[in-house]
């Protein structure tokens, strides 16, 4: 057996994990990936004397995920997969800038979090890519943004207002996050609270898919009804963004009722959360086995309510906003990623079912309380900005219906569990389909039940670089739309 | 068009009509009530399930500055300590960020932020801010973001975030302060002109919070700046942080 066939969130053992040669690894995934199955991890764990590289593919209609591994002396070099897989490109990246293994022929190597365009001014700045011709010009914008969003840089190469070519370089927001959860180990309570901030606007999703990793690696299952609280929470918080999203965009459209409308919507719906739990984000709400706070009867009322309300107005909301000509004109056709596009470069989320690629790990990876329940993937063809903003609204009303039934289907129960240890030299992969898309992390735990290391990826990983494909061949003053449609995360990639 | 009008007779007024005396719900953990004497055994014991060490035991006290408001020590304490949903916390003065045992929100308000006639003269009609994310989880941003939305409506005041440091009067910060981010930090700040105001948010710009261990963060801008204003949480509340900057520049 050179892969196993592993579930999300089963626990298994290190050494059921096969060992190949890094070249046999390396085209074996390429291989994998090639007959239609999505890398979703690809990182190296550094011990003192070796390199260990996991591959992780997904096969998304059979509900599968494939797992080998090989292990490497430091400073080895492979032939890189990019060039026949483009998906891998920024895993190999990662890896060549987290543990030092070149991947030879890799079309593009640069920084992913590191020495970065003269932020360290004792280093030679990274240079952009150019494009040369008498007309043409380049703009930069950021790391910091004219409004109040998280610092990055943009390098444009136009030519009059046409985009020719959009450069994207992240990591201004590297805070380290993955050597704080190595190097705190000794302290779950602490872990909880920093897997809340790895994106503070996937508050839910990021901490519910470190605890549910935590939790299977102690073989400890949590109550239905902690199950339940949960996926509440978590439908919340994509209803919650979604609005967001969708008041910006209507704001960087000028349709300034839409950006009040569907602003003031969100307020509601975060502010429900706050009742749940005391934190408009939900901070505070999941805990190591189980939830913090329950749902009582008042609470419950207050949030059927909210539904109520939220249904007729959304609909209405959308019906305005979408058949408004000014708004459609700016909506569509604008910013497309193709569908081969979109499955090449491993796109998730609703970015990715905005154009055809039908994949929701809620549906093909069921974790927690979508167990329980089947989720209808929702897919749009035109890949525009329309289908990510319109795919926006589906998803609300499809949420809140998954809200309503699991409001009238509350299950009894003891909220929280004590965590028992981790099992010693465990491997659990945690998928969370969060607002954004497919969230995946990787827990390994030492041969004394610690953690030794959590591999995180969030959405915004997977998707950055569509955005620089969208916004090709359009005008520059569509970039700001372009990037709302997808609102990705800058920390969740520079973690 | 009629569905337009039918939205927006629907929609109708949102904004919070008086900011400076709405309450926040009742969830909420705001202001925190410390009274030692409930808790018989060890104050060792609540100090240690503090995620970020925001409490201490001689004297008994949590550091607002390094609280997440998660409300773990409200839990292991048998009700010693006790978050109100009192809301107004930030201060002037990183000093008066450290709550002990029996202080009450009055006494706090009484002196947290001082409002000087200098500030009010010149910033009392218009305030117009610059905000940097250094490091910040977008949780910061987004409710500095609510600030100006419709509920919240903070441009009322005649404060506003604006886009260049070289219109601002002032800069908000968030975020722990990555390396990565430490040199467009100073370079922002260093863009506004004189008189200027510092403002920071969040538990990650006040203390480092949950990043406080990271060998990531470089905080020696943050760490030698004069910072006017504190405004904590994680992340604070938009009216937290309204009636901080109304305290700060006099408004009534």
């Amino acid at each position: 057996m050179n892969w196993i066939e592993i579930k999300n969130l089963q626990s298994i053992s290190l050494d059921e994990i096969p060992r190949l040669t890094l070249d046999d690894l390396r085209s074996q995934a390429v291989e994998k990936i090639k007959s239609g199955k999505r890398l979703i991890q690809f990182f190296g764990d550094k011990e003192s004397d070796a390199i260990t590289i996991y591959a992780i593919v997904a096969d998304d209609n059979n509900s599968k995920l494939y797992i080998s591994s090989s292990k490497i002396k430091p400073e080895q070099a492979y032939r890189s997969m990019t060039p026949e897989a483009p998906s891998a490109s920024l895993f190999e990246r990662e890896l060549y800038e987290q543990c030092g293994i070149t991947p030879e022929g890799h079309p593009w190597l640069k920084p992913v979090r590191k020495g970065i365009a003269g932020i360290d001014r004792s280093e030679t700045p990274y240079k952009f890519f150019y494009m040369s011709g008498e007309e043409v010009h380049e703009v930069g914008v950021g790391p910091i943004h004219a409004g109040i969003i998280e610092p990055g840089h943009f390098r444009f190469s136009c030519h009059g207002e046409k985009i020719f070519h959009l450069e994207i370089e992240l990591g201004f927001q590297h805070r380290g996050v993955e050597a704080l959860f190595a190097k705190n180990n000794d302290r779950p309570a602490y872990l909880e609270k920093l897997s809340e901030s790895i994106a503070g606007d996937t508050v839910i999703g990021h901490c519910g898919t470190f605890i549910r990793a935590m939790e299977s690696a102690a073989n400890i299952s949590v109550s239905r009804s902690a199950k339940t609280i949960r996926t509440i929470a978590l439908e919340l918080e994509r209803i919650a963004i979604h609005l967001g999203d969708l008041s910006a965009l209507s704001g960087d459209v000028a349709y300034l009722t839409g950006n009040s409308v569907f602003g003031a919507l969100r307020t509601k719906v975060i502010n429900t959360t706050m009742a749940m739990c005391g934190n408009r984000f939900g901070r505070g709400l999941l805990a190591l086995g189980g939830v913090n706070y329950g749902i009582n009867p008042k609470l419950k009322e207050k949030i059927a309510s909210m539904l109520d309300e939220l249904d007729d107005a959304v609909l209405l909301a959308g019906e305005v906003l979408f058949s408004s000509a000014s708004t459609l004109e700016r909506f569509e056709k604008t910013g497309i990623v193709e569908k081969e596009t979109a499955i090449e470069i491993g796109m998730v989320g609703p970015a990715a079912r905005a154009s055809g690629v039908s994949i929701d790990v809620r549906a093909d990876h069921p974790f927690g309380g979508y167990e329980y329940f089947p989720v209808h993937k929702l897919t749009l063809d035109s890949g525009d900005v329309f289908a990510r903003a319109y795919i926006r609204f589906v998803e609300i009303q499809q949420s809140i219906k998954i809200l309503r039934e699991q409001l009238n289907n509350l299950p009894e129960g003891e909220l929280k569990k004590t965590l028992a240890a981790l099992q010693p030299n465990r491997l659990v992969v945690s998928l969370t389909e969060g607002w954004r898309g497919e969230i995946a992390h990787v827990l390994r735990t030492d041969r004394d039940g610690k953690i030794k290391c959590l591999k995180i990826k969030d959405p915004s990983f997977n998707n950055w670089f569509a955005v620089a494909l969208a916004v090709r061949e359009e005008g520059i003053s569509d970039f700001p739309l372009c990037n709302k449609s997808f609102d990705l995360s800058y920390c969740g990639v520079d973690l | 068009m009629l569905d337009l009008l039918k939205l927006r007779k629907r929609h109708g007024f949102q904004a919070i009509a008086n900011v400076r005396n709405a309450a926040v719900m009742e969830t909420h953990r705001g202001f925190p009530i410390i009274d030692e004497t409930k808790y018989t055994n060890d104050w060792q014991k609540v100090a240690d399930v503090c995620p970020t060490k925001a409490i201490t035991t001689h004297p008994a006290a949590i550091d607002l500055g390094k609280c997440i408001f998660c409300g773990e020590c409200e839990r292991a304490s048998n009700g010693a300590i006790r978050f109100s949903n009192d809301h107004k916390i930030a201060a002037s003065k990183k000093e008066h960020l450290v709550i002990t045992s029996g202080a009450t929100y009055a006494e706090y308000r009484a002196s947290a932020i001082e409002a000087r006639k200098k500030i009010h003269s010149l910033f009392g009609r218009s305030l117009k801010l610059r905000q940097v994310s250094a490091g910040g989880c977008n949780g910061c941003e987004m409710e500095l973001s609510a600030c100006g939305n419709v509920n919240f409506d903070m441009g009322r005041f005649g404060i506003d975030f604006v886009a260049s440091p070289r219109h601002a009067d002032g800069i908000v910060i968030t975020g722990p302060i990555t390396k990565n981010m430490a040199p467009a930090l100073s370079d922002a700040y260093k863009s506004i002109s004189e008189p200027k105001i510092v403002i920071a948010v969040g538990a990650c710009t006040i203390s480092g919070g949950v990043f406080a261990n990271s060998e990531e963060t470089n905080r020696e801008f943050i760490n030698t700046v004069r910072i006017d204003l504190f405004i904590p949480g994680c992340p604070p509340h938009p009216l937290t942080i309204i009636n901080a900057i109304l305290d700060f520049i006099g408004k009534k």
